[in-house]
């Protein structure tokens, strides 16, 4: 607990003292979001209809540019070599990594949502529903692509790898999600809350000898 | 004590090392020399469990290191070449972070205590960026005081520090042997040591 406590203490102070990081990601969700309205039809149902998959979507690809922070960064100068020899389990801590980088930029993703869902035109019932959605479905955005982050550590262009190991077995959540179906995201995320810690540890492993 | 047997390490599809078998008893400094490239930070990431041997075991107490896991963790400080430093925090922070994450509640006394000892008393509530790299050394050395553990593996830590830390950091080290402890350390600068007993290893190039 005491370790767990400290880790999270540790990415927050980190995030708060390094704002652009989260800053940035969250200027190029609301962009990406923003650019779809502005470059279609302005029909109201056509924008309707699009208006979750856009969110979705975007909300994926801004996640994915947080992934840089996770590991990265306590790799480049050996934090990540001491995490790895703590005398903790090193699931927990990656579990913990997880958390706080949820708590860093899936809840500010997540709360600036209902924002853009505003530029669709939906009533309140369409903005409630992709905004419950993303809260079961960011969860798993950040979980998948820690798995990413892990086994792309070190490597050249890791950036452009990371996105095509990802985005593809972000699909399913994908599709669930933009569809408004939260059960079955919450099963998605329920899996994947049970698999990716442990493959992510894995990853580090391999990727720190 | 600690074991090792016929250790052999490859890298891509070169052989570093190989036959490397030493024991280190309680109040053996061991250290660790060989020409750049000769393996003394793979063999020592190898005693930390970060590095798998191609062939040859590691023990510790008669015990293997992997089927220790947690256990062996927490016998050993580890100094690395990077030494895990964060800009954003200060070397406090940093320390106490450091003691966090290994399960160990820090208290601010203690920790400022340890960061005097080590001669950052007055810097300690600074950013780690705008501290010197002997600095940043200095605050990863701090580590090894708040946390008693009986092996210390110490990869190139005299780099970048001045003698009278270099000095310090003998002190320290002669006391950790007294107190019936172990300490590999890799350098290329000379540790005059007068506690404990001094061996080296040699890994040719």
């Amino acid at each position: 607990m005491v370790m767990l406590r400290w880790l999270v203490w540790r990415e927050v102070v980190l995030a708060w003292r390094r704002k652009s990081d989260v800053l940035s990601m969250l200027a190029f969700f609301a962009i990406i979001a923003s650019l779809f309205p502005l470059g279609m039809d302005p029909d109201t149902r056509l924008l309707r209809t699009i208006a979750s998959g856009v969110l979705w979507v975007s909300a994926l690809l801004a996640s994915l540019l947080g992934l840089g922070r996770l590991f990265a960064g306590d790799y480049a100068d050996g934090t990540l070599e001491q995490m790895l020899i703590t005398p903790q389990p090193l699931l927990l801590i990656v579990a913990g990594k997880i958390f706080a980088q949820w708590l860093v930029t899936g809840i500010p993703l997540m709360l600036i949502s209902p924002l853009l869902a505003l530029q669709f035109g939906l009533p309140s019932d369409g903005v409630r529903m992709i905004a419950v959605s993303l809260l079961v479905g960011i969860p798993v955005l950040n979980l998948v692509g820690a798995v990413g982050a892990s086994l792309t550590l070190g490597i050249r262009g890791g950036g452009a790898i990371v996105a095509l190991i990802v985005l593809p077995l972000c699909v399913p959540v994908l599709v669930f999600g933009a569809g408004g179906n939260v059960p079955l995201v919450g099963a998605v995320l329920a899996l994947t809350m049970v698999f990716a810690p442990w493959a992510a540890a894995a990853g580090l492993k391999i990727s720190v000898e | 004590m600690l074991e090792t047997t016929h250790l052999k390490c490859v890298r891509g599809n070169r052989t570093i090392f190989r036959d490397v078998s030493f024991a280190v008893r309680p109040g053996d400094c061991f250290r660790l020399t060989g020409p750049n490239g000769s393996g003394k930070t793979s063999l020592l990431r190898m005693l930390c469990g970060l590095l798998a041997p191609a062939s040859g075991s590691i023990r510790w107490h008669g015990a293997s290191i992997e089927s220790l896991g947690e256990e062996y963790f927490s016998a050993i400080t580890y100094l690395g070449h990077r030494p895990g430093i964060k800009d954003e925090l200060t070397a406090l922070e940093n320390l106490r972070v450091w003691c966090g994450l290994s399960g160990i509640e820090l208290s601010h006394h203690t920790a400022a205590s340890a960061l005097e000892r080590i001669g950052l008393g007055e810097r300690m509530n600074l950013p780690a960026r705008f501290l010197s790299e002997g600095e940043r050394r200095r605050a990863a050395i701090a580590r090894v005081l708040v946390r008693q553990s009986p092996l210390w593996l110490l990869d190139e830590v005299l780099t970048s520090l001045d003698r009278t830390a270099v000095e310090a950091f003998q002190s320290l080290i002669e006391d950790h042997l007294e107190g019936g402890g172990m300490a590999i350390v890799a350098t290329h600068q000379d540790l005059q040591l007068s506690a404990g007993r001094s061996q080296r290893i040699e890994l040719a190039a």
